[in-house]
């Protein structure tokens, strides 16, 4: 099983290597927005990934309240902090991109609202775990998940109505939407070893989080025969 | 016991301790009329600028306002182990969580009812479209406010640091309800738009959250 991740994880770096030559020596230069829109090629796969790991994150909880098992918890918690770690690239990729496009950094549109608004719901997640004491902090923090999974289509509903800037999906429908074969050929690529890359923080976390739990549980367990002695 | 008078007996109990210390309602006060005043001071509007700027004003008072009193809901119940006792009592714990929010919402819709007249003084407001959706989308959004509030007070009085923890879990969860208060009571206060949209709008964030809330509850209160 080790050997088998680590062969993952060796492979996982291939593909960023190649993903990442893929994303600036072959993807083509894009007409209007120049070079600065390779940072697509970063952005969008970073947001998938955070998804991923937002999913990741209320299943484990859901299972979690249903069959209070640890294994589930731990992942819940360790898919929530690479959640954030993706989340956060978005948000700092996506002004760094608008700002020589759109010429702002930063417009309370619905996609980008969202993502700020998730990403904060995350972080008072990752509080709530980190200021609750023993054995409640599992099922706290897993109400508090579900609570966000719940919020995330309503605030996405409500700043769609109030304004929207950001383009619509490039790939799929619209006559005048499609990306050049090569340059989807790079973004699958990047999104290949993005989600990877994403896979293997979090199996990484995991194991973490379970070493953490093992370590606290010998800890208990020897100071309890102190005490008895 | 039946749901309904668990429910009836725990909201009679906390009204009646509310009615003789009067400790929500005071602090609740106060906090807003400081917000009012602070307010006032930090942006001077005229009559047409506050009626454009009146939605965010009162609705951040009221949010920060309700903060206060939300914090007090579960504390009174920790002193004697009260909240262990209703754990291993056959009382269903729906009850105890719909008596808290109706408590919260009532002293909620009190301290509303008591500013109302001093925003309409310090802002010289006048509303353009009809004061009766106001009354609607004061209802939706306190209750909004007031159950995701009981909630995460159930959660955040069982952390380290209580009082600082509610606010930082129910400010974002609440960003979608607060954004359609104020675009509702900026619209009704200047006429130009129609609220139609975040009034539904808040009453389906108020169905969605009361039925999560509901389903999450006993958890909450038995997490050990």
């Amino acid at each position: 099983m080790k050997q088998l991740f680590i062969a993952f994880i060796v492979l996982t770096l291939g593909l960023l290597a190649y993903s990442t030559y893929q994303a600036l020596y072959v993807a083509p230069t894009e007409q209007t927005m120049g070079d600065v829109q390779r940072i697509f090629y970063y952005h969008v796969p970073s947001a998938w990934t955070a998804g991923v790991c937002f999913l990741v994150n209320f299943l484990a909880s859901v299972v979690y309240l249903w069959k209070r098992n640890t294994a589930s918890d731990a992942l819940a918690a360790a898919s929530a902090e690479v959640g954030m770690t993706f989340c956060t690239i978005v948000l700092i990729t996506g002004p760094i991109w608008a700002r020589p496009v759109w010429g702002i950094w930063w417009t309370w549109d619905a996609r980008l609202t969202t993502t700020l608004v998730l990403w904060l719901i995350y972080v008072s997640y990752l509080m709530l775990r980190r200021f609750s004491a023993g054995g409640q902090t599992q099922v706290l923090a897993a109400a508090l998940a579900i609570f966000g999974f719940v919020d995330v289509p309503i605030v996405y509903m409500s700043i769609r109505w109030f304004r929207t800037q950001h383009p619509s999906p490039v790939m799929g429908g619209g006559e005048n939407s499609g990306l050049d074969p090569v340059m989807l050929q790079a973004f699958f690529w990047n999104l290949l070893s993005f989600t990877c890359v994403g896979i293997v923080l979090m199996v990484l976390r995991y194991r973490l989080q379970r070493l953490e739990e093992n370590v606290e549980a010998k800890h208990a367990a020897v100071a309890l025969q102190g005490g008895s002695r | 016991m039946t749901t309904l008078s668990v429910t009836r007996a725990t909201l009679h109990k906390d009204l009646r301790m509310e009615w003789r210390s009067k400790d929500a309602i005071n602090s609740m006060l106060f906090f807003a009329l400081l917000v009012v005043v602070i307010f006032s001071f930090a942006f001077n509007p005229t009559a047409e600028e506050s009626r454009s700027i009146a939605g965010g004003l009162v609705w951040v008072a009221f949010l920060f306002a309700a903060v206060v009193a939300l914090n007090q809901t579960w504390a009174r119940e920790l002193r004697n182990q009260v909240l262990d006792a209703y754990r291993v009592s056959p009382a269903p714990p729906n009850a105890l969580f719909v008596a808290k929010a109706l408590g919260n919402f009532l002293f909620v819709v009190v301290l509303e009812v008591l500013m109302t007249p001093l925003f309409v003084v310090f802002y010289n407001l006048r509303s353009v479209g009809p004061v009766w959706q106001l009354v609607v989308v004061a209802l939706l959004g306190t209750w909004a406010l007031v159950v995701n509030g009981t909630f995460f007070a159930a959660l955040s009085i069982r952390t380290r640091s209580r009082e600082i923890m509610l606010p930082l879990l129910l400010f974002p969860i609440s960003i979608p309800a607060v954004l359609a208060m104020v675009d509702a009571t900026t619209s009704i206060l200047t006429g130009e738009a129609s609220p139609d949209f975040w009034i539904k709008m808040l009453a389906v964030y108020d169905l969605v959250f009361t039925a999560v809330c509901l389903l999450l509850f006993e958890s909450v209160l038995n997490a050990e």
